[in-house]
């Protein structure tokens, strides 16, 4: 296994506030790694950061052998990297189907038609509702409509932010299965969540964010069993 | 008879400000920024269509000849080719660096630029060898075909320059219709101005469609300085400020941000004028009070629909 996105000593600030504060972590071929925290913990400044939305103070991410800090954002999808934002931020007023191409939109193969029908299987009501308006669908479809336009672009890795949230029991069964199944079809991902159980059950690898810093690593396993995990998210005592 | 006569009339007026209309809810669409600048493109593009009569058709000019109609074709690129320098230069030069400032700077900046853009074209186009003075209007060069006498259609006055004027709009929106919901680039400038940094994470650069936004409207504003020059057979270095006012009103009535609502805000617009030249009666008719049913519309508009005829229901619009 080699490294596939190394993050080192990462500081990202809004203004005087740090958001994050020196946080180390690596993503392995293959992965599944979580990273969980609560409310503000710097989950997301994190991701935004790796996609060149945010640029960081100080610290370095490689990602597939490059320095992702010095590429533009719109550059960085197309060597491989997916981001499904937190909010799902699905374009409203664009068909189901228009935003599936948009996640293709950095591609300039054959194979678009294909993965589109990828997609669809991977989510049928995306077909039955294609030519529908994307902000008329519920939060759960939505979900389904963000993941299956950032596969569109052939990802080697995807970052999921929040996959879970606002979805009811079974949505979010539906979503955490998709993920397994993308990562056995060869993805790497990275898995943001506040959901620690459904996250950690899933993934080999996790790492505990608490107010910019990271304070707890080890396989998922090891944090599910942990003391610290156990009361601070999954709510025992 | 008459109405039929300030139908057309209303028309034309209607489709020059949806020309130019256009140019200001593309770009407010994309970057929130009212570009005040742009009836300065639209300037530019009647000046540039003008310069290339007069490096290429020099001859005709001077005999006080119409140039051929294949002349046309010319004209136009040389005046799209003027308003897309121009505004591609603002872009880069002026708007582009006050990307993150407060939403005044580039406002301000915008008013900074159109008076500039008027006062270079003022004091400089004459100073071009063997170019006219540009200090009072210039006289516009007439084209085969679409100068000349007007048509008479059972008491209907039909000039030449209407059925240029409405052809070129509806040619223009087809074609932008097919631009942006047809194509890759339209597609994506949709994205953008729906949610600009998720634009970004699929892939999308977004200075690049900002650059086609502001392309797009000098384009429309072009042919439209051509309309205006052929309408009114002369042009000058301000018949910017009241076009792009009036084109800046459709483009709110209609919606500010929604390209149809600019096209339908344009026509009512044109429209009103005409119809209230003709049928308000007494001391408040005539074309004096134009302008003034022009904005009452605006005010009323505002009031009662703010986000403009067909503008989605949003809180900070405008
Ligand atoms: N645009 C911003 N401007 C200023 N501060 C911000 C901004 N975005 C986030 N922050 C702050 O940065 C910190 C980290 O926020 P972030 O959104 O990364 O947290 P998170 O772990 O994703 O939280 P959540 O689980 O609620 O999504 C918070 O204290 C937040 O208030
Ligand atoms: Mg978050």
């Amino acid at each position: 296994m080699s490294a596939m996105l190394e993050v080192k000593d990462l500081v990202v600030s809004y203004g005087k506030i740090k958001a994050v504060k020196g946080i180390s972590f690596t993503v392995d071929q293959g992965e599944v790694v979580s990273l969980i925290g609560t409310n503000g913990a710097g989950k997301t400044t994190t991701l935004r950061t790796i996609s060149g939305l945010l640029r960081p103070v100080s610290g370095s991410i490689v990602f597939d052998g490059r320095d992702l800090t010095k590429v533009a954002p719109h550059e960085i999808v197309s060597l491989g990297l997916a981001h499904s934002p937190e909010g799902r931020r699905i374009f409203p007023k664009l068909s189901v189907e228009e935003n599936l191409l948009l996640g293709a939109f950095s591609r300039k193969d054959k194979g678009i038609r294909e993965d589109l029908a990828a997609a669809f299987e991977l989510f049928p009501i995306l077909e039955e509702r294609r030519a529908q308006p994307a902000g008329t669908f519920s939060g759960g479809e939505q979900q389904m409509l963000a993941m299956g336009r950032a596969m569109m672009s052939r990802p080697k890795m995807l970052m999921l932010d929040e996959p879970s949230m606002g979805l009811s029991p079974l949505m979010m069964k539906r979503i955490m299965t998709t993920v397994t199944t993308l990562q056995q079809q060869g993805t790497t991902i990275l898995l943001v969540e506040q959901n620690a159980q459904a996250a950690l059950r899933r993934a080999t690898k996790g790492y505990v964010l608490e107010v910019g810093s990271i304070v707890l690593s080890g396989t998922g396993k090891e944090l599910l069993a942990s003391d610290d995990v156990r009361k601070a998210y999954l709510g025992e005592d | 008879m008459e109405l039929a006569q300030q139908l057309v009339n209303g028309l034309t007026l209607g489709s020059l400000y949806a020309l130019i209309a256009v140019g200001y809810t593309v770009v407010y669409g994309i970057i929130q920024l009212i570009n005040f600048a742009h009836g300065e493109i639209f300037m530019v593009g009647a000046f540039g269509a003008l310069s290339t009569a007069l490096l290429f058709f020099r001859s005709y000019v001077d005999g006080g000849e119409m140039l051929p109609f294949w002349a046309l074709p010319v004209l136009i690129v040389g005046a799209v080719a003027a308003s897309v320098a121009i505004a591609v230069l603002m872009e880069r030069i002026a708007y582009r660096p006050l990307r993150n400032a407060p939403r005044l700077a580039p406002l301000i900046t915008a008013i900074g630029i159109s008076v500039f853009l008027q006062e270079a074209v003022r004091l400089l186009y004459g100073k071009i060898p063997s170019f006219p003075d540009a200090k009072q209007k210039v006289p516009f060069p007439q084209i085969e075909v679409v100068s000349g006498p007007a048509f008479n259609l059972g008491g209907v006055t039909l000039q030449r320059s209407t059925i240029f004027t409405v052809g070129a709009l509806v040619i223009c929106a087809a074609g932008l219709f097919y631009f942006v919901s047809r194509t890759k680039t339209g597609r994506a400038m949709q994205a953008v101005s729906q949610d600009p940094d998720t634009a970004r994470l699929m892939g999308i650069n977004v200075d690049r469609i900002i650059v086609v936004a502001f392309v797009i409207g000098a384009t429309l504003a072009a042919v439209a300085g051509i309309a205006q020059g052929l309408q009114v057979t002369n042009i000058n270095f301000k018949m910017g400020f009241l076009a792009g006012l009036k084109a800046f009103t459709a483009a709110v009535l209609g919606g500010i941000g929604n390209v149809w609502g600019a096209v339908i805000g344009g026509l009512t617009l044109g429209l009103v004028e005409a119809l209230a030249v003709q049928f308000i009666p007494g001391t408040f008719g005539g074309s004096p009070w134009k302008d003034v049913w022009a904005f009452a519309l605006l005010i009323l508009v505002l009031v009662f629909r703010p986000q403009g005829l067909l503008g989605a229901k949003v809180v900070d619009r405008a």
